[in-house]
Order: C-alpha cells, then structure tokens, then sequence
C-alpha cells in the first residue's frame, strides 16, 4: 500500500475520522459503538455509494410488490377463469396461460416466492459459510484442512447440474426443496473469503489479547472476530441470494419446481411449454425473466457499496 | 563541508516550492490539511533530510514534490519551480518528460516497488525505453550493458539481471530501486524512508551506498525519515516538520547544540545519541493537532512547554534562529527579532 | 516441481470425491435409490418398463450387494465407460449419447468461454485503469445490466428478436436438419451459423463475471507501490497500466478462472435446453424432464470431469504466468 492512503496519514487516533478511512472497524473495546451503531454506519456507507442506492431502491420496489400483490392484483393468479393462450388485453394485460390463469397476476405474486427463495437460501447459504469460515479460519490445522478441501470440492463441482441432480432425486418438491438445494450448493465461495479473513484476524492483537485474558472461545468468535467481517459476511449473503434467485429460476424453468407453485420460474416454464414466443405471448417471457434480472441486478448493486464498506479503495467520490 | 545557510547562495536553487498545499478528500469523512503553506529551496548537490514524526505531512510533501499525489490526495495550491520550470501545473506526457534528467523517487519499502512479475534487467529496459530521446536506441545489449553499470554503482553483482524481486534480498530490492532511479540521471532524488523497512546493519550499508552516490554523482538529495539519528549523520541540512508545516530549518551539525524551535527540542530529546555517555529518553506529552481543522496559532502551542498568549493566535513564520531558522515566537523573541502584540486573552 | 506435484494431488483426491459424490448421493435419499427413481418415474405419469428398471439397476449396482461391492463395481464401470442404457431410447448406451453430444459442448462452452474472458478482462482492466470516469461507469453499468440476465432467459429474447423475427438466424438445433455431422467446410459453416446466438448467449451473460473481478483487483493493484514507483520512473502510461497494473491483476483472476467455469458450464445446459443445441447441456435438459437417471448421473460426471481437467490445464498454465510459482518448481527440480 502506498503510503498515501489515508490509513497511513494519521497515528490511529491523532485524528478523530481517522478510523474511518482504514480498512476495516476494529472494535478494539467490544460495546462502544453499539451494534445498532455499527450497522447504522454500514448502513450509511451502503446509502452513500450511488450504485447501492438503485439496487436499495429496486429492492424496496420488488419487496412491496410482494407484500402488496393481494390488493393490487386483478385476478385470483390460481383460479382458470378465462380462455387460455390469450395475449395482452386490457383484462388481462400479460395474456393467460395454457390454464386460462390471468399472468400479470401471477406475475404480482411471484415476487413472494423470488423473495422468499432469494433471501432464505442466502440466509442459508451465508449461515454454512460463516459457520465454516470461521471454525476452519479459526482452527488451523486438520479441522482446516478438511474444511479447505471440502470447499474447494463445492467450488468446483458445477453448481447448477449439481442442483438439477439434487433436485431430480428429491422426492418432494416444494419451494423448501428448492431453498435446501441452493443453500447446499452456493456456500463456498463465502466460506472462502470468511475463512482467509478470520485467519488474518486470529493473530490480530485484540484477539490474541483476548485469548490470553482467558475469554470462551464462543465470546472471542462472535464479539471479536465476527463484528470485524461484517461487510464479508453481507457480501456473501447479496452473492449467495443472487445466485438462489437465478437458481430458482432455472430449477424451475426445468420444469424441477412444484408447477403448482405461482413464481415467475413457473411462468417461464408454462411459457417455454406452450411456445408462447411463437404464438406471440412474448410479454409471458419478458416480464418475469426482467424481473429476475433486475432483482438479481438490485442484489449485486448493493454488494457494490458492501464492498466499499471493506475496501476504502474502491469508494467512490462523494 | 556544509555551506552556510545564512549566506546568499550562488546559483540559483535548483528547486524552489512556494506556499504549498496538499489536502486529502475522502470520499466520505473529513478533509485533511496535510501539508499546509510550504515553502522550500533545494540547492543544486544539497543533501537535505526531512524529519517529523508518522502523519506530520513530510511523505506527502515528498510525493507533491514528486508530482506523484494520487486521489484521495491533491496538490491545492502553491508553485513548484524545479530548474526554472512550474512543474506542479504539468500533467500527463509533459509532466513524464520532465522525469529524465529531473526528480526521481525511492520509495519507503523497496520490498513492493518492484513488479512481481518482471526480472531487474526488464525493469532497467522499461525505464530506459520510456526516455530514449531521438536516435537512442536501448536494443536488449545496449539496456543490459546500461543495467550492469547502474547495478555496479549501487554495489551489486551482474548476475542479479536475471533475478526476479521475489529472488532478492530486501536490501538487495532496494538497491534495483535506487539503480532504477539512477537510470533517470536524476538532479534530485526524494528518498522516502528509504531504510526503514530494512534489518539493522542492511539500512547502514544502504544509507552508506547513498551518501556516497551522492557524494560522487552530485545530485541533490532529500531524505525524508523518522529517524533524526540517520538525518544527522547523512544530510548537511535538516528541515523539522509538524503538522502540515515545516518548523525549522537548520543545518545538520547545528542542531544538536543552541537554542531550536520547542518541537525540535523534544524531538531531540527523545533521540539518544548513541555515543552519548548517559541517556535520558522522554516522549512529547500530548498529541498532534487535527488536520481537518484550521485553528489559528502556532499548531504546537497546545503541547509546548514554552507557550505565550502569542502562540495561540498568530501563526509563525520562518524567522533566524541560530545560524537556521524556526518558526515560533518564544524563540525568536529571545533572539531579540518583533513579535506581533496580541491583546491580552482574559 | 513442489508446485505441479500438489497441483497433480488435488487434481486427483478432487476427481475421486466427486465421482464418489455422485455414487452416494443418490443412496442418500429417503427409500432405496431403485423405489426412488421408480417413483419419480411414476410420478411423472410414465409407464415403467421392465427394461428401465433393469437400467436402473444396472446404473445403481444391484441393490442386494453390500455398499463396498456397490462401489467397487461402479468405480469399476467407470474405469470401462460403462454407464449403462439410457431410459428414452433403449437402444443407445448412455456413453454413445454422451460421445455425440461432448465435442459440441465443448467447442461452444471452450470457444465463448475464452472471447468472453478475454473481452471481459480487457474491458475490466480499462474500466479499473479509468476508474470514477465515464468510461468506467458506462462500462460497469452495462456490465451489470447483463450480467443479472437468466442466460435462458436471455437466449429466448435473441430467440424471438434476432431468429423468429428477423430470421438472421436459424431457430434451433447444431446444424441444418438433413445434414449428416462431418467436417466438410459447408457442414462447418453451418454448425457455425447455428452456434452463434447460443455462443452470444452465453458470452454476454458471463462477459459481467470477468469484467468486475479484473476491474476489483486492477483497482487494488494500482494502489501497489510498484505501481507508483514506475509513475515516479516516468514510465508511459502504456507500459504502467498493462504491463505493470493489468499483468499481476490478471493473476487472482486466472486463478479464479476456474471458479467462475461452473457458472458458464450451469449457463450453458440451459442455453442449450433453449436453443436445442445437441450438446451435453441440452441432454442433460432432456434426461432431466423424461427422469433419465442413469443418463443423469453419467452427464453429471462427465460434465465435472471435463471441468476439472479444464482447471488442471488452467493451474498448469498459470506457472506460465508467475514467476513466483515458476521458481518454486525451478528451485527444488
């Protein structure tokens, strides 16, 4: 690093603000910026980067879609009240399905099940990964070792076939099946990233110091270590949720959902089954593959100000 | 051999700095004053050192120098006049031109300066190349015959041509980078604690191999460091910085004698000279003022032992001091020169 | 040689966990690996035949051995490329299917694959070289845009405006039906012709991937000294921003070249369910919909393998590009 970092200009606390240029809050004196503090702050940053205000932004839109869809919809998305194959009408502004089931609907309702299979399989995903992360960062040696490999063996197994496989042996299939698969498949990449850093972190001064004060291994982990890979930890999570609402797509889009189930995967399938790209209910493919893209975009826009959260190098200019 | 500062020099100073300013825009956060209303003359062949301590401003006024600030960092005001020329206006292929027979910079850890992934010869061609002037051609015979006389100036063996950064020793690194520097045929060369990342013994033959290309080749030297012991032995004249400013300015073999600017005396005082036959080491009680702010008064007042009601509102200038100068008002109201009247605080 | 060997290693203790993997995860599901694949089947609605069941018993091992002998015999057929019979055309042995189907996917992933690094490294480098101007924001902005593209979803719209309604391009399939695979220059042109809006595909939805992570670590490196010192050396900025900055940013990427493959090769079974292109990604698509496990199962072994000997190759050639790594293996050969 060069020594015209900021980090470098000042002896840390010669200069209030100091702190906040360095790359990572180091909470050297566990309780003085409070966790609503701190997350306000990280919370501030994430506002302050342009890019991650448009994904907060389309976010928040996608989110009130879901929870609004019952009193916006028009129609009942289940019920086969009307001629099927219809294209856009002033009824039915997105067509019908082959099932005579109104699509704007469906599309209205499907932002529940890409939001619940996005963020739960991200919680789950960035929960085994910081589980991992930390344990095998934490305990070098042979724990480390088997943990390594068995992260690198995920890193490299193809994800999406392997979640077709997983998919097509498990019996039942509801959207938890979908949010199992890809909790199991999309980890190691956060595992990854966790681990190096709790490594790095282990022989940080305030940790060692802590050891020797003879405090629980849980209490160094979680009140030393953790709080100092915040970012990390929200960056695996954004990733790994991007990657559950593609994955649910796709699965879906395969035909390996519950086609009972309203999302816009399923209405890409029926769509794909009925060729409706031929009988020109082009809008049944464009509107929920959109909505996909933009609320995987709004996913990787927000990591842009996370990351800015752990690397002061790539903030922008205010 | 130390010319006398307080005598006119002959020639014109090969570089001349006025009033500069350098300050740092975070993105988020705070401005910061780094270095605050410089000014600077380096005389052609001076040996000059820069002392202070971490954050005091004394490597970014290297880099300004340099014009080699980069954002969060920027040259905010203020002329730099390097051999007649306004160089701190320069950008882009002009400012690159200027580099060639004009300043050069060794930087703080040899160990990263060099480029992982190219051999010391390649690094040589690089720098030969970027400054070939019309009909000089550095065809690879010609770049290594010009690389092993650059390495045998700096003491090292041919066979180091070939080696990769990672393949040397951490002197070693910085011995490439200041054969690097060399190869410009600098007039100036900003040494940006140039032995600090080095062991013990390595940072003495370093600091010995540059005092004595300095000797020999003539260019001017600034050596910028924290370690006033290594600034006295080396340079014949010693600017002390504080908090953005430089506080004194004085010739090396004076400083350790007579009267200094306060900050300069506790400096001093916290440097033991090894040779001395009893040591007492002190720190300096307090800490540096904040940067992002523009207090007025001397920047040292709220630490100084010696403080007047004058210190805290009027900023000093450079005044004579001994056969330097300081800029503070106690000193130079004991050496008998006006001192601003302020009215009474309280 | 310290550097080849542990690359060697992993390659192999990597190969066998995962053909291993795929031995025991359908043993991992509730019931007995035959009852579930069978009720799969049913519950799809298929008759099943005599023959599938024997398929499946002939995938799955005979149910009644021991596990150790299960896995000796299915490590053994491996070793023989016997993968059994597939579920939908009796007559084809599952490895026939996959040997028609491999060399397709593989030029298209491999070809796509190399533009798409190359196009995004190149365009990240720019991006994080000019970083915070505009050149960097209408690259990252695009980049981002595209990059959250489904690549199915992407492959139907160039379906539907470039081959549908324009008709610039053929609709579906490898090649021409009537023609008959060979490698006479018309057969070539026209594999080539119905590659492309797949081969566009899946090179702009994964172009994203690359740019970001060159332009993340062309931004870290221009920070490192070395960098500043060949700025203090008045290098051109040609040299300083290619051969100093985007040559050791390339390094984190090369190796994170073979991370980011199974996002490509996951892309790429889907574009090519979608484009009906006869490689292993659309038999894969089939297996899955007609519940064509032993079909299944082989793809998915194939399709790992073939990704691990790409990282193997990837490893090997970065020594090429470290010397760090290279002089390792010099110092102890």
């Amino acid at each position: 690093m060069s020594v015209l970092s900021a980090g470098s200009l000042a002896e840390p606390g010669a200069t209030p603000g100091a702190g906040e240029h360095g790359p990572v809050v180091v909470r050297e004196h566990p309780g003085v910026p409070g966790p609503l503090v701190f997350l306000g702050r990280a919370g501030a940053t994430i506002w302050s980067n342009g890019k991650a205000r448009v994904g907060v932004v389309i976010l928040g839109f996608f989110v009130l879609m879901a929870l609004l869809a019952p009193l916006v919809a028009p129609h009942d998305p289940a019920a086969t009240d009307f001629t099927p194959y219809l294209g856009p009408s002033a009824t039915n502004w997105f067509g019908t399905t082959g099932n005579g089931q109104d699509v704007f609907s469906q599309f209205l309702y499907g932002a529940r099940v890409s939001l619940l299979v996005g963020l739960a399989a991200g919680f789950g995903a960035t929960f085994v990964a910081v589980v991992l992360g930390l344990v095998s960062g934490y305990r070098p040696g042979v724990v480390d070792a088997v943990i390594g490999f068995v992260t690198n063996l995920a890193l490299v197994l193809p994800g999406i076939p392997l979640m077709i496989i997983l998919a097509a042996y498990i019996p039942s299939h509801s959207v938890w099946t979908i949010v199992l698969v890809v909790a199991l498949t999309a980890w190691a990449t956060g595992a990854r990233v966790i681990r190096s850093q709790a490594a790095t972190l282990r022989t940080r001064d305030f940790v060692r110091s802590a050891q020797f004060s003879g405090e629980r291994l849980g209490r160094i982990v979680f009140r030393e270590i953790l709080p100092n890979m915040t970012s990390l930890v929200a960056a695996s999570f954004f990733a790994a949720s991007t990657a559950a609402v593609m994955a649910e797509a796709s699965l879906e889009f395969l035909g390996l959902g519950n086609p009972a189930t309203i999302s816009w995967g399923t209405i890409l399938y029926q769509a794909q089954q009925q060729n409706s790209l031929l009988t020109g209910q082009w809008l049944m493919i464009f509107a929920p593959g959109l909505a996909i893209a933009l609320l995987a975009m709004s996913f990787t826009l927000i990591n842009f100000g996370v990351d800015a959260l752990s690397n002061p190098r790539l903030r922008e200019k205010a | 051999m130390s010319a006398p500062v307080e005598s006119p020099r002959q020639a014109p100073p090969l570089l001349t700095a006025r009033g500069v300013d350098v300050v740092y825009e975070p993105a988020r956060g705070v401005r910061i004053w780094s270095v605050r209303g410089v000014d600077l003359d380096l005389a052609q062949g001076e040996f000059v050192g820069l002392v202070g301590e971490s954050g005091c401003g004394k490597s970014t006024l290297g880099f300004a120098l340099t014009r080699l600030l980069r954002p969060p960092a920027r040259l905010d005001g203020g002329s730099i006049e390097f051999d007649g020329t306004d160089i701190a206006t320069l950008t882009g292929e002009a400012l690159r031109r200027q580099r060639r027979g004009g300043f050069a910079l060794v930087l703080q850890s040899g160990m990263n300066a060099l480029n992982p992934v190219r051999t010391v010869e390649h690094h040589v061609r690089d720098v030969l190349r970027a400054h070939a002037r019309p009909g000089e051609r550095w065809d690879r015979p010609a770049a290594r015959e010009r690389a092993r006389e650059l390495l045998a100036m700096v003491e090292l063996d041919a066979d180091v041509l070939g080696r990769y950064p990672h393949e040397l020793s951490g002197g070693m690194r910085q011995r490439v980078s200041i054969a690097l520097a060399l190869a410009l045929e600098p007039r100036l060369i900003v040494f940006d604690e140039p032995t600090t990342a080095l062991d013990v013994l390595v940072q003495k033959a370093v600091m010995g191999t540059i005092a004595r290309l300095q000797a020999e080749r003539g260019f001017t030297a600034l050596l910028i460091s924290h370690d006033l012991g290594t600034v006295l032995e080396a340079t014949q004249r010693t600017l002390v910085m504080y908090a953005g400013r430089i506080v004194e300015d004085s010739p090396s073999d004076a400083l350790r004698t007579g009267s200094h600017h306060p900050y300069t005396e506790a400096l001093l005082a916290c440097y033991a000279d090894p040779r001395a036959d009893e040591v007492t080491l002190g720190g300096i009680p307090g800490s540096p003022p904040d940067l992002s702010l523009d207090d007025p008064g001397c920047p040292f007042a709220p630490r100084c032992a010696y403080v007047q009601d004058v210190c805290r509102v009027v900023d000093p200038e450079l005044t004579p001091l001994g056969r330097g100068r300081a800029a503070c008002h106690v000193r130079a109201a004991e050496a008998g020169l006006p001192v601003p009247e302020v009215e009474r605080v309280r | 040689m310290r550097y080849l060997l542990t690359r060697v290693g992993l390659f192999v203790l990597t190969l066998w966990a995962a053909v291993t993997l795929n031995f025991v995860l359908p043993r991992l599901m509730p019931g007995s690996p035959l009852d579930a694949a069978l009720a799969r089947l049913a519950a799809s609605g298929q008759q099943v035949t005599n023959a599938q069941v024997r398929a499946i018993e002939a995938q799955l091992g005979s149910p009644h051995g021991s596990l150790l002998s299960q896995y000796g015999q299915y490590l053994s057929d491996i070793v023989h490329l016997r993968f059994g019979t597939s579920f939908t055309d009796p007559t084809q042995s599952v490895a026939s299917a996959i040997g028609r189907a491999l060399p397709w996917t593989l030029v298209l992933v491999g070809v796509t694959t190399i533009i798409a690094f190359v196009l995004g490294t190149l365009l990240g480098a720019f991006a994080g070289w000019r970083r915070g101007r505009r050149s960097d924001a209408v690259i990252t902005t695009t980049a981002t845009f595209f990059g959250a593209f489904p690549p199915f979803w992407f492959g139907l719209l160039l379906l539907f405006g470039l081959a549908f309604r324009l008709q610039w391009f053929p609709i579906s399939g490898g090649f021409s039906e009537g023609a008959t695979p060979n490698l006479s220059w018309s057969f070539l042109g026209d594999a080539a012709t119905h590659s492309v809006l797949p081969g566009l595909t899946l090179a702009i939805t994964t172009l994203s991937g690359w740019v970001f992570g060159m332009r993340n670590t062309m931004i870290n490196t221009l920070g490192e000294d070395y960098v500043v010192f060949a700025e203090a050396n008045g290098l051109r900025e040609r040299t300083v921003a290619l051969g100093y900055a985007a040559r050791n940013a390339l390094l984190p990427n090369v190796t994170a070249f073979g991370l980011s493959l199974g996002a490509v090769v996951g892309g790429s079974v889907l574009v090519e369910g979608v484009f009906g292109y006869p490689g292993v990604g659309q038999l894969l698509f089939k297996a899955v919909t007609n519940h064509d496990f032993p079909l299944m199962q082989a793809l998915f072994l194939v399709i790992t393998v073939s990704m691990l000997v790409t990282i193997f190759i990837v490893d090997l050639l970065y020594t090429r590009l470290d010397p760090r790594v290279r002089a390792e293996g010099g110092d102890a050969s």
